[in-house]
């Protein structure tokens, strides 16, 4: 599929974004010793800027708890994200929500979610919106290769492709969910197999190079908007890190295994190829970068300079219409 | 306590060792869930329990009792919850881990339509030995999806027990318990608990399911704890001590049933009460043991019972509301002064 120069570069800049972005991050809750999971996805970046390439603020995307890529894909601003992560009233969420549950409505970013396989059908109720709308919106679902076991995912799946939604089931294989190898979890080689079930396309991709999942979501894409229906596209990848960034990924997996995946790390031969093929020069990629750090910093410094979400805060939003009573008896006690 | 030898030991090692030490005793035992043991399938690389569990409550006993009896499940919790409950109906002690509380959402027909039902519908046919351990509270920065202590949800529901150990006594007594009841029990462990340490025997005993204990003997007011709330009611003790309130302090330990009979011989010494619960207050335990005592002994109460509570929210994020969301001593203080009238 042909990119516009101008794509390419935007891709180049989602992928370095997430990167920078999530070790930004992690670093700075550490520095500040902030409490909660952080779930990286490092060595995952190909996926989210392949599909949300083709996407604008119109689709929909619904996330899970690793979902910091699939939010700056699909262009949710990184301030509000850092700030969001360091506990700012300024953040996506005002702070109530933290790394697992950014959302922007606005960038179509229906929110992350903690429960896995929870957010799925979300999309396919995105889609279901989109449908009913007459629009040619499409939704995407990410989902990693743990969650496919869930009932839920399945349902889903099965209600999008006998009502024909325009929805992609993105299965983000990256071989682990938590310490539990993917093929302890799932009885067949390839999870794309199981759209045969639903009778809807399933395809296999190289989740580590973003050309390759870029040309596949197209497919997928084009024929969601024209109304064929939903497609399952399983892109095998990796995450660099431990589950919860915390923890010791070597106690499950060999140092060899990581090595092999990382020497195809996405950026990098993302790199390679536009240089090769020329299409990208050193200089622009650099510059990208460059600019991608200060943005880093300067999602830092807003963050900083942000206030702590107010106490009252925490009886807002519960409901959108809160009648006396409402909050419970004793809601005075909390502000 | 009928043991002699005891030891400092943690809440997490103490359930731990409520769980090795019954699967040694009963051979039955299954015990399933997620990265319980972790980087299942792999033994032949040199993996092995490479989590042990999530929180590391199951450490060691894969490599004890093998693949077999210990087993890593997918993220299937519907499945892998009515699996166990499946088995124990054929007669296979089975214990199940929902990783969360709050993802009981994804697997609660299989607690709310088989565990809580089969025993009275099949007209007494079927019992389950099972039990389902699983993990409340919040206070660990892990918001909305991670924190709850919806225990209330679940006492709802005849036909299930529930458990609320405060610390590792009580963690590894009731863990036992459950263990050999021919009930289903719900084993509800609190995240902020794993660490805390206290003397616990070596050997096995069983602390009944149903019954609560006093943690402080007091004449003015009755502080009822439930999980961590109890350390909460302790700390609110000292500081109204120091205000020359003495209050006696009643850890619930079963949020179903609830030990009424221990909470009303408390009240009809101290004549006040509040309750303490990290549970949301709406249609709550706190509520009912309220309602409870109002109806049983009105004559005895000099005072309003109150409750301290979660609000009725969801779990904030940020540090600060997460703080304010959680009941601490000085709310539980400013209560008591209000109970007190001042
Ligand atoms: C219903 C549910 N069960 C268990 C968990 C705990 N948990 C969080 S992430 C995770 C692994 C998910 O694996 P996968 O779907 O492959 O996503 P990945 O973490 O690899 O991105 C588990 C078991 C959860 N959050 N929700
Ligand atoms: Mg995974």
């Amino acid at each position: 599929m042909e990119i516009t120069h101008e794509a390419l570069l935007k891709m180049f800049e989602t992928m370095v974004t997430i990167r920078q972005f999530e070790l930004r991050a992690f670093a700075e809750v550490g520095q500040r010793s902030l409490r909660g999971a952080i779930h990286l996805s490092v060595g995952q970046e190909a996926v989210p800027t392949g599909i949300c390439a083709h996407l604008t603020d119109d689709d929909y995307l619904a996330s899970t708890h690793r979902g910091h890529g699939h939010c700056i894909a699909k262009g949710v601003d990184v301030q509000g994200m850092m700030a969001e992560i360091l506990q700012k009233s300024t953040g996506t969420n005002k702070g109530k929500g933290g790394s697992m549950h950014i959302a922007d409505i606005s960038k179509g970013m229906l929110g992350a979610n903690g429960v896995v396989g929870s957010s799925v059908p979300l999309a396919v109720g995105a889609a279901l919106a989109a449908k009913r709308r007459s629009t040619d919106q499409v939704a995407i679902a990410f989902f990693g290769d743990g969650a496919v076991n869930q009932g839920v995912v399945h349902e889903s799946m099965n209600l999008a492709a006998i009502w024909k939604l325009p929805v992609i089931f993105a299965c983000e294989n990256n071989h682990y969910a938590e310490s539990t190898p993917v093929e302890y979890a799932t009885p067949i080689a390839n999870i794309a197999e199981r759209a045969k079930g639903y009778n809807m396309p399933g395809v296999v991709v190289d989740g580590m190079d973003a050309f390759a999942v870029y040309d596949a979501a197209g497919t997928a894409i084009g024929r969601a908007r024209a109304g064929l229906g939903p497609t399952l596209l399983e892109c095998k990848t990796y995450r660099y890190y431990g589950h919860a960034a915390f923890d010791n990924p070597k106690s499950y997996r060999s140092t060899e295994e990581e090595d092999e995946w990382k020497a195809r790390d996405a950026i990098m031969k993302f790199r390679e190829r536009v240089l090769e093929e020329g299409t990208l020069s050193q200089a622009e990629m650099d510059e990208t970068e460059a600019k991608v750090t200060e943005q880093m910093d300067e999602a830092v410094r807003f963050s900083d300079e942000s206030p702590a979400p107010g106490l009252s805060e925490l009886l807002t939003d519960v409901y959108v219409d809160a009648p006396k009573g409402s909050l419970g008896r004793s809601s005075h006690l909390f502000t | 306590m009928t043991s002699k030898t005891t030891r400092m030991l943690s809440y997490r090692d103490a359930i731990n060792e409520a769980l090795q030490q019954e699967m040694e005793r009963n051979p039955d035992i299954t015990l399933m869930g997620e990265d319980i043991a972790g980087a299942a399938g792999r033994a032949d690389q040199g993996f092995v329990d490479a989590w042990g569990g999530p929180f590391r409550t199951t450490q060691g006993l894969i490599q004890q009792f093998g693949e077999e009896r210990v087993r890593d499940t997918p993220i299937s919790e519907a499945a892998f919850i009515g699996t166990a409950i499946g088995a124990a109906a054929a007669g296979v002690r089975t214990v199940a881990e929902l990783m969360y509380f709050d993802f009981i959402g994804v697997c609660f027909d299989q607690l709310l339509n088989n565990a809580a039902k089969m025993h009275y519908m099949y007209g007494g046919n079927v019992t389950l030995p099972f039990t389902l351990l699983t993990r409340i509270g919040a206070g660990v920065g892990s918001a909305a999806q991670h924190s709850e202590t919806l225990y209330s949800l679940m006492a709802h529901i005849p036909g299930l027990k529930g458990v609320v150990p405060s610390d590792a006594y009580t963690a590894k007594g009731l863990l036992t318990a459950a263990l050999r009841s021919n009930d289903p029990v719900i084993f509800f462990e609190h995240k902020l608990l794993y660490h805390e340490q206290c003397e616990v025997p070596e050997e096995s005993y069983e602390l009944p399911i149903g019954d609560a204990r006093t943690m402080r003997e007091g004449t003015d007011i009755t502080l009822v704890g439930i999980s961590k709330m109890t350390s909460v009611c302790l700390e609110a003790a000292e500081l109204l001590a120091a205000e020359g309130i003495n209050a006696e302090v009643v850890d619930l330990l079963s949020v179903f049933p609830i030990d009424y009979d221990h909470i009303i011989a408390s009240i009809q010494k101290t004549h006040r009460m509040v309750v303490v619960d990290e549970d949301t207050p709406t249609c709550s335990v706190a509520a009912d043991i309220a309602a409870t005592v109002g109806e049983e002994a009105f004559d005895s109460l000099d005072a309003p019972i109150m409750r301290v509570q979660a609000p009725h929210t969801p779990v904030p994020y940020a540090r600060d509301l997460e703080l304010a969301y959680i009941p601490d001593a000085q709310r539980v203080v400013k209560t008591v002064r209000e109970v007190f009238g001042s």
